[in-house]
Parts: C-alpha cells; sequence; structure tokens
C-alpha cells in the first residue's frame, strides 16, 4: 500500500487490495497456500498461552500519569503541567491542541501567538512519536471509551447488542464541518462538544453536568455502534492521524510469520489498518501500519505469532 | 419472579438468522448511519447558541475577558487562569451556559477577585488572548460596575457602625489584608472589624477612591447621609459584593457594564 493509498483510507475511503506484491510477498503468500489445517493446529497450541496485556498496561500506566500530572499540578500546585488536554502548559511551554486552535483562530478571524507555539510545540512533538498515539496514549477519553468498548463487547457476546459500522468518510465530512462553521458562525460548537475537554476538565476541576453528553456518547458505543466516537467522529484523532503519516513511530507487520488468524484484527480500534493481515493481501514481506493506526499496542500483546511490533524508523537500522 | 417461571415454561425463542446484506446494501446503511449521526451533531449546533442568544445568564468574568460572544469564540476552555488565581475566585461554567461551557467566570459574592496576584496571573496565564493582554494592570480592567442596589439597607445610611466577622464563620472566602500579610490572602473569617461607620466595600475596594468613597448624599428627606458611592475608576471587580455584612448584599457588581452606559 502507497503512502496515499494509507491516507485515502484514514479519510475514509475502503481499503483496496493491492495490484502488485513483491517477488519476496508472492513466495511468502505460496509457501502458506493450501496449510489450513496446519495452521488450525498451531493456533490452538497459540491461544492456550497466557494472553500477553504487556503493551496495554504500559499505556494505560502512561495514559494515567499524564493525566494525573494535570490534576496533581492544580490540586497540589506542582505547576508542572497546567491546564488541561485542550491547552497547557509543561514547565511553562505552550502546548495548545492544534485542531482546536485552528477552530478558534478561525471563528476569531485572527491569529493568537500563543496558540500558534502551542499549536507547534504539539505538531512536532506527536509528529516524532507518533501521531495518533496521543489518542490511546494521553486521551482520557480513549481510556473510558476502552472500558466502554470491554462492555459492548460482552454484551455483543451474549447477544444483547450488536454492532453497526458506519461509513468512517464522516469523520473527514466532520472535520470540515466543524471548522466552517466555526467561520461561518464566529462560534468553535465542536469545543462545546468536545468530550475530551469535558472529560480532562471534569478530571482536573470537579465535576460537571457536561459529563451527560460523555455518558450519552458512551452509552451510543456501548448499545449501538463499537468505539463510535474514537474509530468515526473525533476530528481532534483525525487531526493527529494526519500527523502520523510522516512519524517515525509505526507498528510494522511481518508477513512471514503470520499465521492470518486475525486476533489483531478483533481487539483493534480501527481494524481498516490491519487489511493486509489478511490472507493473500501484503502487498510485501514487510508493512508498515498505516497512520490512522493509534499505536495502542493491543495488537501487538495479540497476536500470537509476533508478526506486529513496534517499529522507530531508522533508529532500528541504527541499533 | 412469576416472569421467570412463565419464560421457564416457554419453549425458548431462537434469534432468526439474520438475512446477509450484500455489500452494497451494506454500504448504504452505514452512509446512512453517518448521514443520521451527522445530522444529529449538526442539530445540537441551534442548542447550544441558544442560551447566548437568549442571554439566560450574564456572568461576571474574570479580569480582561473580550466582549461576551468574543469570549466564548476565543476561549479554548482549558482552565489556566483557574490553576493561577491565588483566591480561586475563578470556575468555569457548565452546559446550561451552552457555548460557555467551559469559559471562566467569577461568582464575586462568594470570592471576588481581590488583585492579590497583583500582576494579573489570570490574564498572563491566558494562552488565546479570550482574556486581553491589553489589560496589564488592575485599574485597566473593566469586568463590571458596582452599584448600590438596596440603599436603605446600607449600614452607613444608616449612620450604623460595624463590629464583628463580615460574613461570619463559615463563610469560606479569602482577602489579602496588606497590613496583615502583604503576599498572601487570608481567610475573611479570620479578619474581625470595628468600624464607628460600616465602611468595609469602602476599606477593601482594590483600586481606593478613585473607584468607591463615601460620600454625604441627602436621603428623600434632605437629610445628608454617608453613601459608599461608584466613581468611575470602578473595575467591577466584586470584593465590595463580598465584603458587604448585609444578607443579601446592599452592593452588587453589574457585569459587564461599564462607566458612562446604560
Amino acid at each position: 500500500m502507497s503512502f496515499l493509498d494509507d491516507v485515502a483510507v484514514m479519510l475514509g475511503r475502503a481499503p483496496r487490495k493491492a495490484k502488485r506484491h513483491t517477488d519476496a510477498a508472492e513466495i511468502a503468500h505460496g509457501r502458506k497456500r493450501g496449510k489450513g489445517l496446519e495452521v488450525t493446529r498451531l493456533l490452538e497450541v497459540l491461544a492456550a498461552a497466557p494472553k500477553s496485556h504487556t503493551w496495554r498496561n504500559r499505556r494505560w500506566a502512561v495514559l494515567i500519569s499524564v493525566n494525573l500530572l494535570f490534576v496533581f499540578s492544580f490540586w497540589l500546585d506542582i505547576q508542572v503541567l497546567e491546564g488541561s488536554l485542550t491547552a497547557s502548559r509543561f514547565l511553562g511551554f505552550h502546548l495548545a491542541d492544534v485542531y482546536s486552535s485552528g477552530l478558534i483562530m478561525l471563528s476569531e478571524k485572527h491569529v493568537a501567538v500563543n496558540l500558534v507555539i502551542g499549536s507547534a510545540t504539539v505538531l512536532l512533538l506527536w509528529g516524532l512519536i507518533g501521531g495518533r498515539s496521543f489518542c490511546s496514549w494521553a486521551c482520557i477519553y480513549h481510556l473510558v471509551a476502552e472500558w466502554a468498548e470491554s462492555l459492548h463487547l460482552k454484551l455483543a457476546a451474549a447477544g444483547i447488542v450488536s454492532d453497526h459500522v458506519l461509513h468512517r468518510g464522516i469523520r473527514s465530512l466532520l472535520w470540515v464541518l466543524f471548522a466552517a462553521l466555526a467561520f461561518a458562525t464566529g462560534q468553535a460548537l465542536f469545543l462545546t462538544l468536545n468530550p475530551i475537554g469535558i472529560l480532562s476538565r471534569a478530571l482536573i476541576y470537579g465535576p460537571s453536568l457536561a459529563l451527560g453528553w460523555v455518558l450519552l456518547l458512551l452509552a451510543f458505543e456501548v448499545v449501538y455502534s463499537r468505539r463510535a466516537w474514537c474509530c468515526y467522529l473525533c476530528p481532534i484523532g483525525l487531526t493527529y492521524g494526519v500527523l502520523g503519516a510522516a512519524t517515525p513511530v509505526r507498528v510494522r507487520y511481518n508477513l512471514e510469520r503470520c499465521a492470518h488468524e486475525g486476533e489483531c484484527r478483533k481487539v483493534c480500534e480501527v481494524p481498516h489498518v490491519l487489511e493486509m493481515t489478511i490472507k493473500g493481501r501484503a502487498p510485501d514481506t514487510r508493512v508498515d501500519v498505516g497512520p490512522d493506526c493509534t499505536r495502542c499496542g493491543l495488537c501487538v500483546d495479540a497476536c500470537p505469532t509476533r508478526s506486529l511490533e513496534f517499529e522507530v524508523k531508522g533508529l532500528s537500522r541504527l541499533l | 419472579m412469576s416472569g421467570a417461571v412463565a419464560d421457564a415454561t416457554k419453549p425458548r425463542l431462537r434469534k432468526q438468522p439474520r438475512r446477509r446484506l450484500s455489500r452494497r446494501q451494506e454500504q448504504r446503511r452505514r452512509i446512512l448511519r453517518a448521514a443520521l449521526v451527522t445530522a444529529f451533531l449538526l442539530l445540537l449546533h441551534p442548542l447550544a447558541f441558544l442560551p447566548v442568544a437568549r442571554r439566560w445568564r450574564l456572568r461576571l468574568r474574570p479580569p480582561g475577558a473580550l466582549a461576551e460572544t468574543r469570549l466564548l469564540a476565543a476561549c479554548i476552555k482549558c482552565g489556566q487562569c483557574v490553576q493561577v488565581c491565588p483566591v480561586e475566585a475563578i470556575h468555569l461554567a457548565d452546559v446550561e451556559d451552552g457555548l460557555g461551557v467551559g469559559v471562566p467566570y467569577i461568582d464575586a459574592r462568594f470570592q471576588a477577585c481581590d488583585f492579590s496576584c497583583d500582576a494579573i496571573s489570570c490574564v498572563l496565564a491566558c494562552p488565546t488572548g479570550a482574556l486581553s493582554h491589553a489589560v496589564a494592570r488592575k485599574e485597566e480592567v473593566r469586568c463590571g460596575l458596582a452599584r448600590l442596589a438596596r440603599p436603605d439597607a446600607c449600614l452607613a445610611r444608616q449612620g450604623k457602625g460595624f463590629q464583628g466577622l463580615a460574613r461570619g464563620v463559615k463563610f469560606q472566602g479569602r482577602l489579602r489584608y496588606e497590613e496583615v500579610d502583604r503576599w498572601n490572602p487570608i481567610p475573611v473569617h479570620d479578619h474581625p472589624y470595628d468600624r464607628e461607620l460600616c465602611d468595609l466595600c469602602v476599606l477593601e475596594c482594590p483600586i481606593g477612591e478613585t473607584a468607591l468613597a463615601l460620600e454625604p448624599v441627602p436621603d428623600e428627606r434632605g437629610v445628608p447621609r454617608m453613601t459608599p458611592t461608584v466613581r468611575e475608576g470602578c473595575v467591577g471587580c466584586g470584593v465590595c459584593e463580598m465584603i458587604c455584612p448585609q444578607e443579601p448584599t446592599c452592593i452588587v457588581v453589574d457585569e459587564r457594564k461599564t462607566w458612562g452606559r446604560a
């Protein structure tokens, strides 16, 4: 899959089968043909192995620490990370959410210097460490949504609810629509709806009635559509995803090891980025997972054959 | 219980196996769902505008705040102003403020801004300029304008003094008393007063006599009575409203009002 294909998939296009495979990939695919039974047996052995939660635990530790740093900076006045997830100061340096800052400047029709500085810092920071890794490693809504998701999966397994997929193009549409509305009306409505801001503020400054909106979203995700906000709606996530197109931190797929049993796609919040793990799809023996990936590492934990692993471009070669 | 028994006797209804949708049907449904969600999110727009358009609630905003609609647009709702305020006067509004959710306000009767930060920290903390950096000194602030709302209840106008705690022992508000501690605000309930003629509002006004002073003003019978009189220097910080010992307060701040305009 080419770079532009990856971006198009993130913006909402359905993943396509690659037209050409490399020779090495052809050989690897060919080697696996007709080995269904053998693989099934292998998988039974692997499935019996204890499930790993290494990356999830590391990620939760980081996510909770970041958000506690916000809380303690206020409560205990340690002044390390002041503000909330929409805008803050880390040891005095401005940090500002790129999409929120953009909306404000569009609605105000005025360039605020501090917002530009804060956004540039965020662009640099998350551009280096993985784009949508903001979502899974820092965003408080992501954590709560993960818990809602596990509830959804339990209820779905019991046949009480079922998942309803939305067309993924809606997120790109909303991204443009919220920006256009901010420009036209002079008010950034998205900041009122933004569950990340609401949750982050509630955590730091105390609970608010606005949490009702967050609960409504979570209920929608539990009952109707799995991970709807993070997967289909959040324009902040899309903004970080665009950053992630160029980031060196990514998950890399190894075709030769893969048994194509699909554990990774079952746990993934954005399974369209893992299309290449379907039997016969991978265009090469090594494929980088696309920019919509949140680098949450659930697939890395879930993969029984260690075919998906974190990779820092350039760094691995240096080591 | 009876329901459970009835269920047990009935043969279990198996769910009908779902009709498999063709790829195009499934795709159409995905688009339909996405369209419905988009429509719903757009419908929320006027709902969020309503409290602003109808001016359901006029709020006292922190120093330097832009005009109301511009403030709502410019504020990124991060709460950095809340964090730096030494007397914790600033709070963030909730959903009933519609678009104003997460925008800072001050409830002066409970805790007014007494400028004990000296530097107007909230303005300095604001990353967006929603609290305008054009304001550098407390004298330049214009949050609103104080007004003697209940002149008949005013102790000064009755010629009465005031002894004791201005707001009682339970009051949580704080003020910086320069003669007690130049740098740190202390609880108002730790600072008893003893005034021959009640002049707490004038005494504690952070701006001084250019903003608020006792002046003899004749009552309806023409007898001059010492009256707290608001002057052009008033910045609308709300300290007079907080410290007034009468319940409810005699002097209030009219949010957003400026000198010479109705």
